[in-house]
C-alpha cells in the first residue's frame, strides 16, 4: 500500500476494464514521473469527454451534440441500418468504407448468465426506427461469438414480420472473437459476403 | 515460478462459462464426467491465432488435458467431443434455455472436484435435445431443472406428501416443504395448481415425453413456474438467466432452420 494519494490513484486505474494490480501500479508511477503538460492534457481530455461526448438521440453512437456525424451526413443512405453491440465496432466498419447506411448501437449483446436481456439493450429503440417503413434492409453485425449470434437470431425473429430484407455480418469472421478485432480485409468481405436470414 | 511438480490429468467436460483473465487468458468452468466441476486457466485463448480457437466456449463438450495448479488448473490440450453452441446460439429460445442449463449446473456443484456423474450426463443429455431441437426448449429445460433437482438430493414430490408420505396425487402445494402435500401436512400459504400441470411435471421428471408434449400451454406455464420457484428454494441466490429464458416455442421445430444461405 502507498500513501493515500497515489493509492486512490492505483485504486481508480485499477477498476478499468483489462487494467489489473500490477499495470494499474506501472500507469501511476508512469503519470508520476511524467511532465505535468502531459498530465494536464490527460485531465483535460478525459474532462471534455465527460462534459461533451453523449450518445446520439437515433442511433446510439457517441456523439458531440444532439446526433452523431454519421445520422447528420445527409449522403448516408437512410434505408438500410447496420447493428452493432457498441460504439467501437461502428469504427472498426467505418474503416471498411464498405458501409453507406446508417448504424443502430444496441449497448451490448443479450447475455443471460449476467442476467442482460433483450429489454437491458436498445431494441425496442430499434424497432420504433424500423416502423416508419423508411429502412428495406437490416444488416445485424453484432460480434461472432455465442451472444453476438444469440442476440442475430433474437432480432431476425422480432423483425421478421416486418418483411425487411435482413443479413447477418459473419462469413469469414473468426468465431470466438471481437468484432473490433477483425481487420479491415476480413471485416470488408464479410459484409460483401453476408447471409440473408430468412425469419 | 512454481517449482512443485505439476500431475497432468486427462477427462471430458462440457464448458459452463468463461470469464476473461488479463488481457488474453480466459478462466473456463467445466463439469467433467470423472472430475467434477473444475475451473481452469486457457492461456491465449482471445487471440484469434489461439490454439484452442472456439473450443473452450460455453455449451462446447471437449476432452482435455490439464495439470493441476496452485490455485486453479492450467488447460494444456482440448479437442472437440461435439460444440454445441453455434447451433444452440442460433434458436433463441435453445439459447436461452441452454444458458440456464449451464448456470444450474455451475450452482448446484459448489464444491470443484466432487465427482458428479449423473449431473453431466443430464447437462450432455440436454445440450443434445436443444440443439437436435427435437422438443420444445422450455420443457427440455424443465425435465432437466427436475432432474438435476434430484440428483441433487431434491427431488419434488408430485405424488405421495411431502411430508408424511400418505399416498397422492394431493390437491396442495408448498415448496417450502418439497411438492405435493396432503391437507393434514399443508402449511399456510400452499398453493392449489392444477392436478394436470403436476402430472405434467411427472411427466417431465420420469421422461415421458409423448405425456409432456401432449401438455396445454396453461399447464406448462404453470409447471414452469412451479419448478422456477423449487430451484430457487433451494439456491441461496437465484438464477440471472432463469427470468430470461425464452417460452415462446411450443412445438418441435426440427424443420425450422433459422439461418439459411443466401
Ligand atoms: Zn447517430
Ligand atoms: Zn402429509
Amino acid at each position: 500500500m502507498y500513501e493515500g494519494a497515489v493509492q486512490d490513484l492505483i485504486d481508480e486505474l485499477g477498476r478499468l476494464p483489462g487494467v489489473g494490480p500490477k499495470s494499474a501500479q506501472r500507469i501511476a508511477f508512469h503519470l508520476l514521473a511524467a511532465e505535468s503538460a502531459d498530465v494536464g492534457r490527460l485531465v483535460a481530455a478525459l474532462q471534455r469527454v465527460q462534459a461533451e461526448v453523449r450518445f446520439c438521440v437515433t442511433c446510439y453512437n457517441v456523439a458531440e451534440g444532439e446526433q452523431c456525424r454519421i445520422c447528420r451526413d445527409p449522403r448516408r443512405s437512410t434505408d438500410v441500418i447496420c447493428v452493432v453491440e457498441e460504439p467501437k465496432d461502428v469504427v472498426a466498419i467505418e474503416r471498411t468504407r464498405e458501409f453507406r447506411g446508417r448504424y443502430h448501437v444496441l449497448g451490448g449483446a443479450i447475455s443471460p448468465i449476467e442476467g442482460v436481456g433483450p429489454d437491458d439493450l436498445r431494441v425496442k429503440e430499434l424497432m420504433t426506427r424500423l416502423m416508419d417503413g423508411t429502412v428495406t434492409e437490416l444488416i445485424i453485425a453484432t460480434d461472432p461469438n455465442l451472444e453476438g449470434e444469440a442476440t442475430a437470431a433474437y432480432l431476425a425473429r422480432l423483425v421478421g414480420p416486418l418483411g425487411l430484407a435482413v443479413s447477418r455480418l459473419a462469413s469469414g469472421l473468426p468465431v470466438g472473437g471481437d468484432l473490433e478485432y477483425a481487420d479491415e480485409i476480413t471485416l470488408g468481405r464479410a459484409f460483401e459476403g453476408r447471409r440473408r436470414i430468412d425469419a | 515460478m512454481s517449482t512443485t511438480p505439476k500431475s497432468l490429468y486427462r477427462d471430458e467436460g462440457v464448458v459452463l462459462r468463461t470469464q476473461k483473465l488479463g488481457e488474453a487468458d480466459r478462466i473456463v468452468t467445466v463439469l467433467t464426467r470423472r472430475h467434477g466441476k473444475v475451473r481452469a486457466v486457457a492461456k491465449g485463448v482471445r487471440r484469434t491465432k489461439s490454439k484452442f480457437g472456439a473450443r473452450l466456449e460455453p455449451f462446447s463438450h471437449v476432452d482435455l488435458q490439464l495439470y493441476t495448479g496452485r490455485s486453479l488448473d492450467v488447460v494444456s490440450q482440448a479437442e472437440s467431443i461435439r460444440s454445441y453452441g453455434s447451433v444452440i446460439a442460433a434458436d433463441y429460445p435453445a439459447y436461452t434455455a441452454g444458458t440456464a442449463v449451464l448456470e444450474t449446473a455451475d450452482r448446484l456443484t459448489a464444491e470443484e472436484k466432487e465427482p458428479s456423474l449423473r449431473l453431466f450426463l443430464l447437462v450432455v443429455g440436454a445440450l443434445r435435445a436443444l440443439s437436435d431441437r427435437t422438443r420444445p426448449a422450455g420443457l427440455v429445460l424443465d425435465a432437466f431443472l427436475l432432474r438435476a433437482m434430484s440428483v441433487a438430493g431434491w427431488e419434488p414430490a408430485l405424488g405421495d406428501c411431502a411430508r408424511c408420505g400418505t399416498e397422492g396425487p394431493h390437491r396442495h402445494f408448498s415448496v417450502p416443504a418439497g411438492g405435493s402435500v396432503c391437507r393434514e401436512c399443508r402449511p399456510t400459504g400452499s398453493a392449489m395448481p392444477s392436478p394436470v400441470t403436476i402430472e405434467h411435471l411427472e411427466a417431465l421428471l420420469s421422461g415421458d415425453w409423448e405425456r409432456a408434449e401432449a401438455s396445454e400451454n396453461a399447464q406448462r406455464r404453470e409447471g414452469s413456474g412451479l419448478v422456477a420457484a423449487l430451484l430457487q428454494w433451494h439456491l441461496e441466490r437465484g438464477l440471472r438467466s432463469l427470468p430470461l429464458v425464452d417460452r415462446s416455442d411450443v412445438a418441435p421445430r426440427r424443420e425450422a432452420g433459422l439461418l439459411s444461405e443466401a
